[in-house]
């Protein structure tokens, strides 16, 4: 299991990076390896040049900005576990960190690499769909923005070009009202990759009515998807659990569901509903226990 | 492709392909053989070797990436011919290994652990060494060796006055 | 054999095991490390279909590469090798490291390259040209069986290996005198050991000296002598070598096939060739898979729950090739009825052939499986009943004062103490207060289920399945030794004849031989010759190195002691009777003053000619080869055999919750009895049990090689093939119990398999105790999350529960 010969580049500066990328159309960037190397291994990906990122310090930050939250593209996943910022200001990123492979994968493994994977299955592709995050990628000397809602396209695709390396992605930090979040996912092993998984943002006002609510599911499909219907029937109403369900259900309906090894797909599409009702649950009882200061 | 490598504090060159994994690196060019290959895919963690502290796979770097960086491998930590850590004195104490093919590995990621917390719980114990999977003893004397360990290096750290 | 004292210094105490310190530096020495000057490396081209025939291989481009030394194929390699050991009489099912003209397994090695590095070897395999045409497959073992079902062997005429019914005692009688009677399909999947060292062997041929020099990670019996067969040497010519530690077996490293390749690799090619089998080689076609299952079992029992006799027919997929595997069928017969008093059985088993990966040896070798088998239906006889289901088998165990007992299948029950051990965990585990939880669990909405599991290991490891399976093997020895060599300084050796796997071998004869020689352990060097200055041994199968290796050293150290008092007595000119020995040293017992030290008698023996006894032999040097206590018996023509000198005992005991919305289970308490004798060291049984536990929660909830339907093996990946990890593994608590064996010098028995042998049979009561409430039950090995949760909605669906209740 050893990776097919390719070249060495570990360039300075982002634009090299992408001169390197545009330069060689069998490039690939590098920055964890935490996917790319097992892919490579199994010759699964068989790149001619890697372009290493992965030490480009202006691609690793994590700061508050204009009301959004940026992260650098090569920012290590455990960095952002442990970051204070995100604690504070983005818990929903925060909870699902530790939930992404082991301590030795995040100590490499980047935010960047992941969102650019796109694993239907990956925690912080759910949370950049659920909180609407924009991903910011530089091409030829130019910048442009993706929402996330159209940077996933299937399993491993992305609407990133070609010859891009992804840069950033920003967070919507929400300011109106007590922030609430709740995350599930289910996987065969505590570690694994999750068959299914679900997160939520809510805000309440002082009065308990749903201001505000984001709801994402993960690993039932090619993509992270939104449940839009389960948000716009919930925001600006108080929950009501029992009609929460079928509305959920019937958000998932019509979803074109994975079945693979591990999980058929009725039990994806049942479990999805399971998790998303638990994940909206536990972001209002947390909203209300946090109360407004806390964003 | 020539890279600097800093193993065990010493600086070592080394003429490898980029396509050399730091594991394959550490075992064939320097001859230290205490990590070892179990998946060459990054689920066992039977490479796991420090970086900067960090436990990490060795089996998904490639040697060309790890120049300037400190790495720690099991060698390393042996304090000296016939002398045993803190650390590797608590797992021949508990028998925290059978076929010892996982244990260097799981030393190092309990070595990552009790460097940034030195009072961990089992929960953190378990958590720690989740990503390294041990075939032969279902952890438990595994999970005994670190919490031993972690008590007997704050035993060691506690000034004698306090009565310990 | 009760010669042995009863009390003890070293043996029993909690003594550290001196492996570990080599490995918790990093410098165990496994295959892997051992770096042969001028090296050359396989890798393996293999076959990407369930069959195919092999029509064309172009190895132009692959040989044009510079650094690539070789390509060799099946038709070569066959043409100058004989097929490897088969353990029937098979001899229309050849099996050979190289798939000549057919291969039958998607991942079957088909050409082996060789080149300067692994990494060029993968190069150069990629460009290998193979054309193949893809053949008729069968997976399925009941599809295999069907009269029209595509032969995996056509030359063979059938995909039967064995098909062999066995008949003790009056098992039409039985069921016709008994007033009920119950069936059940039980399945074990596709799973295995797999240790996180892959196989890995190095080989180097001096034609010269005409000698093959072999290291590798292996765990077999008579390898020397099967490598230098198939190689056509003489096995003087064939020098294995002990001394590298084994990073996990378990029973698969088998190995043959990859040394045979080796070996004729490094005499064709002149220099030394490895290979180490990567995981992607090794999940598909290395020594890697394990026994896949089905049973039918129907019992005849009485009103109160005894049963009289039982049906048992296994069906067993061994994939392409047959191997040892078929005989994994035939240890269960040594404990046929588990701990219970069946007192006829029917037992059918057959072991088919399929396009699926080879079968090996895996821990318990096969009795794991039945084992499961056996507990499965015990639980349903109480629960057609409605009995408890640890009355139903109290009812049925065995009882203390019966041993030592027969069983119906001709093997006699050491000793034992079954209802103590089962008292004693409940005692340990407050059973009304796991109950109470269990029942709180329920009334707060999860499935919960207590998981009750009986085992019995046989330990001892003789070879009775082969002569018993095979009538041309008429095998029924089955040896292991040990040397004990003081030299003229007075430092002790002792030896051992075989590699290890973890089980703390060099720590086992290093406390027996303290014991018995009185003496430190610290002080015995224990070595690993290699197998040219070996005395036999059949290597750490069939949980057999307590019984046999312990056995061995022991009787050595008897020796030793019994020269040492023979020197004394000459030399104080007392006779041997008054002569005692402690301690290193021997005195005269009726003036005690009057005594020869260590060092005193070390130099008679080695400088002092004039000293010794007449007819001494000179020197320190005694060794002592050992027969299976009770083996030495073919079987008698209805099939009775003694199968193994000594059974272990387990009782395991498990609470587990499964949130009814997932499926997914989890172990919230683990009790574990266990009786395996006196216990040599306390740190080795307490780990093996704890490894077996944690192996057999694998078997039972997370590891398949599961197939699709075109026959490509799913999972060969350790992403897609679950270990259990730390988070998988609960704490386990252990309750033990001593019941010393009859046939040993210490009482010891076997300790390795029986966490293995329990686990599974223990998650699936657990699992279906939660299940019973909504009517159904789980019958098939892994327990998969989503099976599971699957499973539970249509049950909830049917009887109108309402689910996504929180
Ligand atoms: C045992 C194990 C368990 C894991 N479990 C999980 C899990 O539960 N959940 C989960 O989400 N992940 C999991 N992962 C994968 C995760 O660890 C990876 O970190 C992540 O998927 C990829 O990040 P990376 O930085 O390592 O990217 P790399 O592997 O370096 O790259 C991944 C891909 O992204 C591209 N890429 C990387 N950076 C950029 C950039 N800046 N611009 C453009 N393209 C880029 C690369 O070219 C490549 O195609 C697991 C991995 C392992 C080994
Ligand atoms: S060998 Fe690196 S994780 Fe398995
Ligand atoms: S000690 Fe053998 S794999 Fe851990």
């Amino acid at each position: 299991m050893k990776a097919a010969p390719f070249e060495y580049s570990r360039p300075a500066d982002i634009d090299e990076a992408c001169a390197l990328l545009g330069g060689d159309e069998g490039a690939r960037i590098i920055a964890g390896g935490q996917t790319l190397v097992p892919m490579m291994a199994m010759r699964l990906s068989r790149p001619t040049r890697l372009i290493d990122v992965s030490r480009i310090s202006a691609l690793s930050y994590i700061r508050e900005e204009d009301g959004h939250l940026a992260i650098g593209a090569a920012t290590r996943q455990c960095v952002v576990e442990n970051d204070p910022i995100v604690a504070t200001r983005m818990p929903l990123l925060a909870a699902v960190m530790p939930w992404i492979g082991h301590a030795a994968t995040r100590a490499r493994g980047t935010v960047g690499g992941s969102l650019a994977n796109a694993d239907p299955a990956a925690e912080l592709a759910l949370v950049a769909v659920t909180l609407d995050a924009t991903l910011t990628y530089r091409e030829a000397g130019r910048n442009g923005d993706i929402p996330a809602s159209e940077f996933f396209i299937g399993p491993t695709i992305t609407a990133l070009p070609m010859a891009a390396c992804l840069m950033e992605v920003r967070f919507p930090i929400w300011r109106d009202g007590h922030i609430g979040v709740g995350f599930h996912e289910v996987s065969a092993r505590r570690s694994d990759f999750a068959f299914v998984s679900a997160a939520a943002q809510v805000t309440v006002d002082e009065d308990g009515i749903c201001r505000r609510i984001a709801i994402g599911v993960g690993a039932v499909t090619d993509v992270p998807i939104r449940l839009e219907r389960v948000e716009q029937e919930l925001s600006g109403n108080r929950p009501d659990a029992a009609r929460l369900r079928p509305a959920i259900e019937g958000a998932l309906a019509d979803v074109d569901v994975t079945a693979d090894l591990h999980a058929s797909a009725p039990y994806r599409r049942r479990v999805a509903a399971t998790l998303a009702l638990r994940a909206i649950t536990d972001a209002l009882a947390s909203a209300k226990q946090r109360g407004p200061d806390a964003c | 492709m020539r890279v600097e490598l800093t193993v065990n504090g010493a600086i070592h060159g080394v003429d490898v392909e980029p396509r050399t994994t730091l594991l394959d690196a550490l075992r064939d060019n320097l001859g230290l053989t205490g990590a070892h290959a179990g998946c060459e895919h990054g689920v066992c963690g039977a490479c796991t070797v420090l970086c900067d502290g960090a436990a990490v796979r060795s089996c998904l770097m490639f040697a060309v990436q790890a120049d300037g960086i400190a790495i720690t491998t099991i060698e390393g930590v042996t304090p000296g011919p016939g002398e045993l850590s803190i650390l590797q004195d608590a797992f021949c104490e508990t028998h925290g290994m059978q076929c010892g093919y996982c244990t260097p590995a799981m030393i190092l990621a309990a070595h990552a652990l009790l460097t940034n917390n030195p009072a961990p719980s089992r929960g953190d114990i378990v958590d720690a060494i989740s990503g390294n999977i041990c075939r032969c003893t279902g952890y438990a004397q595994i999970v005994d060796a670190i919490a031993l360990a972690a008590e007997r290096i704050r035993g060691v750290n506690r000034p004698p006055e306090a009565g310990a | 054999m009760s010669e042995a004292p009863r009390t003890f210094r070293f043996v029993s105490s909690d003594r550290r095991v001196r492996e570990d310190r080599r490995f918790v530096v990093g410098k165990g020495r496994f295959a892997a490390d051992i770096a042969v000057p001028g090296l050359r490396h396989v890798a393996l081209v293999t076959c990407p279909y369930p069959a195919a025939r092999i029509v064309g291989i172009d190895k132009t481009a692959a040989l044009a590469m510079p650094g690539v030394h070789y390509v060799l194929d099946g038709r070569e390699l066959a043409a100058a090798t004989l097929p490897l050991a088969a353990g029937l009489d098979t001899p229309h099912v050849p099996r050979r490291p190289l798939a000549v003209d057919i291969a039958r397994y998607a991942g079957e090695w088909v050409v082996a390259v060789v080149a300067d590095t692994r990494a060029l070897a993968e190069d150069a395999a990629e460009r290998v040209k193979i054309s193949y045409e893809r053949l008729p497959f069968v997976l399925d073992a009941e599809d295999a069986l069907k009269s029209d079902a595509p032969l995996v062997h056509a030359g063979h005429g059938s995909n039967v290996l064995l098909d062999r019914t066995f008949v003790w005692g009056e098992v039409e009688r039985d069921f016709a005198e008994s007033p009920r009677h119950l069936s059940l399909r039980v399945k074990w999947g596709r799973s295995s050991t797999v240790p996180i060292e892959t196989f890995a062997v190095a080989a180097s041929w001096d034609p010269w000296r005409e000698m093959l020099d072999v290291w590798a990670s292996i765990q077999m019996p008579k390898y020397p002598d099967q490598t230098a067969t198939a190689l056509k040497l003489p096995a003087s010519s064939v020098r294995v070598h002990y001394d590298v530690d084994v990073g996990g077996s378990y029973g698969v490293k088998r190995g043959i096939k990859h040394t045979v390749l080796v070996g004729y690799l490094t005499k064709r090619l002149g220099f030394p060739v490895r290979l180490i089998e990567d995981r992607l080689e090794n999940m598909r076609g290395g020594d890697a898979h394990g026994p896949e299952r089905l049973f039918d079992v129907d019992v005849a029992f009485d009103d109160t729950g005894v049963i009289r006799s039982m049906r048992m027919r296994a069906l067993d997929n061994v994939g392409a090739y047959a191997g040892r595997s078929p005989f994994q069928l035939g240890k269960p017969v040594g404990a046929i009825v588990g701990p219970y008093r069946i007192r006829s059985v029917q037992y059918r088993a057959i072991a088919v052939t399929s396009n699926k990966t080879v079968q090996e040896a895996v821990r318990a070798f096969g009795q794991s499986p039945t084992n499961y088998a056996i507990e499965r239906i015990i639980e349903e006889v109480a629960n057609s009943l409605g009995l408890d289901r640890l009355e139903a088998r109290r009812r049925n165990l065995i009882r203390k004062e019966e041993f030592p007992y027969l069983i119906p299948s001709g093997s006699t029950y050491d000793s034992g103490d079954y209802h103590t051990v089962i008292d004693k965990v409940l005692a340990h585990a407050d059973y009304g207060a796991l109950v109470a939880e269990r029942d709180r669990l329920r009334a707060g909405g999860m499935l919960a289920g207590i998981g009750l599991a009986t085992c019995l290991e046989p330990s001892g490891g003789n070879s009775s399945f082969e002569p018993l399976l095979n009538p041309k093997n008429t095998t029924t020895t089955w040896m292991d030794s040990c040397r004990i060599s003081v030299d003229a300084t007075g430092a002790i050796t002792a030896t051992m004849h075989t590699a290890s796997a973890g089980q703390g071998h060099e720590t086992l004869v290093g406390t027996v031989v303290g014991e018995t020689l009185e003496l430190d352990p610290e002080r015995i060097r224990v070595v690993r010759p290699d197998s040219l200055s070996a005395l036999p041994s059949n290597s750490p199968v069939g949980s057999r190195m307590a019984v046999m290796l312990g056995g061995a050293a022991f009787h050595a150290a008897r020796k030793l002691r019994e020269k040492l008092v023979a020197i004394a007595s000459h030399d104080l000119g007392v006779p041997l009777e008054r002569a005692h020995y402690r301690e290193g040293g021997v005195f005269d017992r009726d003036a005690p003053e009057r005594r020869l030290g260590w060092m005193d008698l070390v130099t008679v023996a080695h400088r002092n000619f004039h000293k010794l006894p007449p007819d001494m032999e000179p020197g320190l040097s005694v060794s002592h080869v050992m027969q299976v206590p009770t083996g030495g018996a073919l079987p008698t023509a209805d099939g009775r055999v003694q199968m193994y000198p000594c059974f272990s005992f387990e009782f395991h005991l498990i609470l587990m919750a499964i949130d009814p919305e997932l499926g997914k289970p989890e172990i919230r308490r683990y009790v574990v009895g266990h009786d395996c004798g006196t216990v040599i060291n306390p740190k080795i049984v307490h780990g093996m049990t704890m490894g077996g536990i944690a192996h057999g929660i694998g078997a039972a909830l997370y590891e398949e090689f599961a197939y699709d339907d075109e026959g490509q093996l799913l999972a060969q990946s350790f992403m897609d093939y679950l270990l259990p990890s730390s988070h998988e593994v609960p704490p386990v608590e252990i309750v033990h119990h001593v019941t010393p064996s009859p046939h040993t010098v210490f009482g010891q028995k076997g300790s390795g398999e029986s966490g293995y042998l329990g686990a599974p049979a223990a998650i699936a009561s657990a699992i279906n105790d939660a299940l019973k409430p909504l009517g159904i039950s789980v019958n098939t090995l892994p327990i998969k999350v989503s099976l599971l949760g699957d499973m539970i909605a249509a049950a909830r669906e049917k009887i109108g529960e309402p689910q996504g209740v929180e």
